[in-house]
């Protein structure tokens, strides 16, 4: 038995016999041909043969996926016909006399060289799509007898390098059980369609494809990121009964989507989610989400070039409020810096750049960028319920002018005549503990508070979060942490504004019932945790959890609250 | 027959809208669609050749229709540029 650590990619155990998915030997010799007609009636053949499979799986896909992800082989099928493609290849064969396959891939080579030398990080991926379909007929063309996945016909835990959009549309979801792969990360493509197939996945473990046979028994850990290889009967045993527990709870958990987030005496929490793109919002709806409690606007200016337009940003933030029909979205304007940087911007390395040069001060000092955010913002707030925030605000300040630059593009986008929401709410992120122990006097100027707990912890404790030396001291359960917590909650209601915490300490199962006795309204957290925080908080009791928040703040060390809140499960 | 546009898709030309344009092109067997950018002319029923312009948010592009159903093919393809958000008339 060995076990292999991977990255979990997408939840749930699968327990079955290894089928690896290898991708052939494509290598092409260059032969010289007499029957030019033969080679081109083969190259043809091979065609029909490839769009047939094309069809089948577009067709699958179309039912399983929806017809989003059925477009990419709409337009493999149209490459596979393009006249630019199978004239030159036609016309190669016949100048050269060569065989089909090589002409193929000659042909085929220079338009991925076009395509990656492209200025557009979106047509350089073409290439991929390019390489997709070449591969598709050289199969044919080399007879190239590989099990194809779609074949297969008894249940089975896929093992490959990475898969290919193609491959995975192929998992029969009936036979396939789960999946593991060498690379790739939690947003790889194969980590992506893992979660929409709901199969369970891990990714990124760099060897499991040298360490698995063939018809090997795999256990894949989907929640843990781990692969078990032969596993003994007993361990198997052991898996079967968290594969089932795992799966009572999930029915149990989806009953409660489209239920309120209520505490067992009748208190009412918002739950929401931390987004990165409008395509994200879709896990939200399926879980239950009640608003998108940070909207990280960061991605819109990752990968690429240059800063994004006003347009193509309002168009992101139009599709966001728009599909949570009504429900509240909070937007973090530009949280640049730190870890997070923009070789575009041309920023100058810093010692500290946790402490340096990031978020609101660099979007207070580059007002050019931050004005185009912010007039992407107004024009999209009559779309739905939008909501602002600044990030690592400092001081009062600082708030006031980022506010006053936003009331600027409000009054200038009102005398172009451009409809803007008079309902947007303006918030900060307390997570300088500056601002959390100075919350009383910033709950009299802002809407709500997002305490952001990664940061504030990291500040609180000056433990820098990217080294690994020091993570002992990444303590959310400290009582300094849980004070401060309960500082900025008093002060916000005090003045009668809410307060919501959108770090990973929002959906921790050991932190929300203190967070529910402090009195947070709102918890955002990954769209998968809210279901088991739902079904967690109708469990508990506001009022006790109240007394329970008192003594832990009471305490001294992280450990005893942790000792604390788990003797209430006892 | 020929139309310019410019284009006002973030993304330039990708996939699904040149996966639109090619099919519209095929729908008109008779004639003969081409598209003319960065002086460099390919033909509509070609995808690769429409992703080979790479054309990004700015470029102007025009399309041209010639032979038997010229027009009608010319409206129906800036129906497809105008609907899929893909470009302006220039």
């Amino acid at each position: 038995m060995t076990t292999i650590k991977g990255i979990a990619a997408s939840a749930g155990i699968a327990i079955a016999r290894a089928f690896i998915l290898e991708h052939p030997d494509f290598t092409v010799e260059h032969r010289k041909v007499t029957d030019v007609a033969g080679e081109i009636a083969r190259l043809d053949s091979a065609l029909e043969k490839s769009k047939a499979e094309l069809e089948a799986i577009k067709e699958r896909t179309l039912q399983e996926l929806g017809e989003k992800k059925a477009e990419i082989f709409e337009s493999h099928l149209l490459i596979l016909a393009d006249p630019e493609l199978i004239g030159t290849v036609k016309g190669k064969i016949e100048s050269d006399e060569v065989n089909a396959e090589y002409a193929l891939n000659e042909v085929a080579s220079q338009f991925v060289a076009m395509f990656e030398s492209m200025k557009s990080a979106y047509l350089q991926e073409r290439a991929a799509d390019m390489r997709d379909v070449t591969k598709r007929i050289l199969k044919h063309l080399l007879g190239l007898a590989f099990m194809n996945p779609a074949e297969i016909s008894e249940e089975t835990v896929i093992i490959a390098e990475d898969l290919t959009p193609s491959d995975t549309a192929q998992l029969n979801r009936k036979y396939v059980k789960g999946f593991a792969t060498n690379i790739g990360g939690r947003t790889s493509h194969s980590a992506i369609m893992a979660r929409s197939l709901e199969i369970p996945a891990v990714v990124g473990t760099k060897d499991v494809l040298s360490q698995v046979k063939n018809g090997d028994m795999v256990i894949v850990n989907g929640l843990e990121g781990e692969v078990i290889i032969n596993p003994s009967e007993d361990v198997i045993k052991q898996y079967q009964v968290k594969q089932q527990e795992y799966d009572a709870q999930r029915a149990e958990w989806r009953k409660l989507r489209d239920e309120k987030s209520v505490s067992r005496d009748g208190h009412h929490v918002e739950l929401a989610a931390n987004i990165g793109t409008p395509a994200d919002v879709t896990g939200v709806l399926e879980n239950g989400g009640e608003a998108v409690g940070l909207y990280r606007t960061e991605f819109l200016y990752m990968g690429r070039d240059k800063l994004p337009s006003e347009d193509a940003q309002y168009n992101a933030y139009k599709t966001v409020l728009e599909k949570m029909e009504g429900k509240p979205v909070v937007v973090r304007t530009l949280d640049i810096g730190g870890d997070k940087e923009l070789p575009y911007l041309d920023l100058p390395k810093e010692m500290n750049p946790f402490l340096g040069f990031r978020a609101i001060r660099l979007c207070l000092d580059r007002q050019d960028m931050f004005r185009t955010q912010l007039r992407a913002l107004l024009r999209a707030s009559v779309h739905g319920n939008l909501r602002i925030m600044f990030p690592m605000i400092a001081t009062l300040t600082e708030f006031r002018q980022a506010k006053s630059i936003l009331l600027e593009e409000k009054a200038k986008l009102a005398s172009e005549g451009i409809p803007v929401s008079d309902s947007i709410q303006l918030g900060i992120m307390v997570e300088i503990p500056s601002t959390a122990v100075l919350a009383d006097q910033f709950a009299k100027e802002v809407d709500f508070f997002s305490i952001g707990t990664n940061d504030l912890i990291q500040y609180t404790m000056a433990a820098d979060r990217m080294n690994e030396r020091v993570s002992y001291l990444y303590q959310p359960y400290n009582p300094a942490i849980l004070r401060l917590v309960k500082m900025v909650i008093d002060a916000a209601h005090r003045e009668g504004r809410w307060v919501g915490m959108c770090g990973e300490m929002a959906g921790d199962a050991t932190a929300i019932p203190l967070l529910l006795g402090l009195g947070l309204d709102e918890f955002s957290m990954s769209a998968t945790s809210i279901l088991p925080a739902r079904s967690q908080i109708s469990k508990l009791s506001q009022a006790e959890m109240k007394d329970l928040a008192a003594k832990a703040l009471e305490m001294s060390t992280a450990e005893e609250v942790v000792e604390l809140v788990k003797s209430i499960n006892a | 027959m020929q139309q310019t546009f410019r284009i006002i898709d973030e993304d330039g030309i990708h996939a699904r809208p040149a996966t639109a344009l090619v099919n519209t092109a095929n729908k008109f067997k008779e004639t003969e669609s081409s598209a003319e950018a960065k002086g460099k002319k390919v033909t509509l029923k070609s995808i690769l050749g429409v992703l080979s312009l790479g054309l990004e948010k700015g470029d102007t592009i025009t399309l041209i229709t010639e032979g038997p159903n010229a027009e009608e093919a010319l409206n129906a393809l800036k129906d497809v540029m105008i609907n899929e958000g893909l470009g302006e008339l220039a």
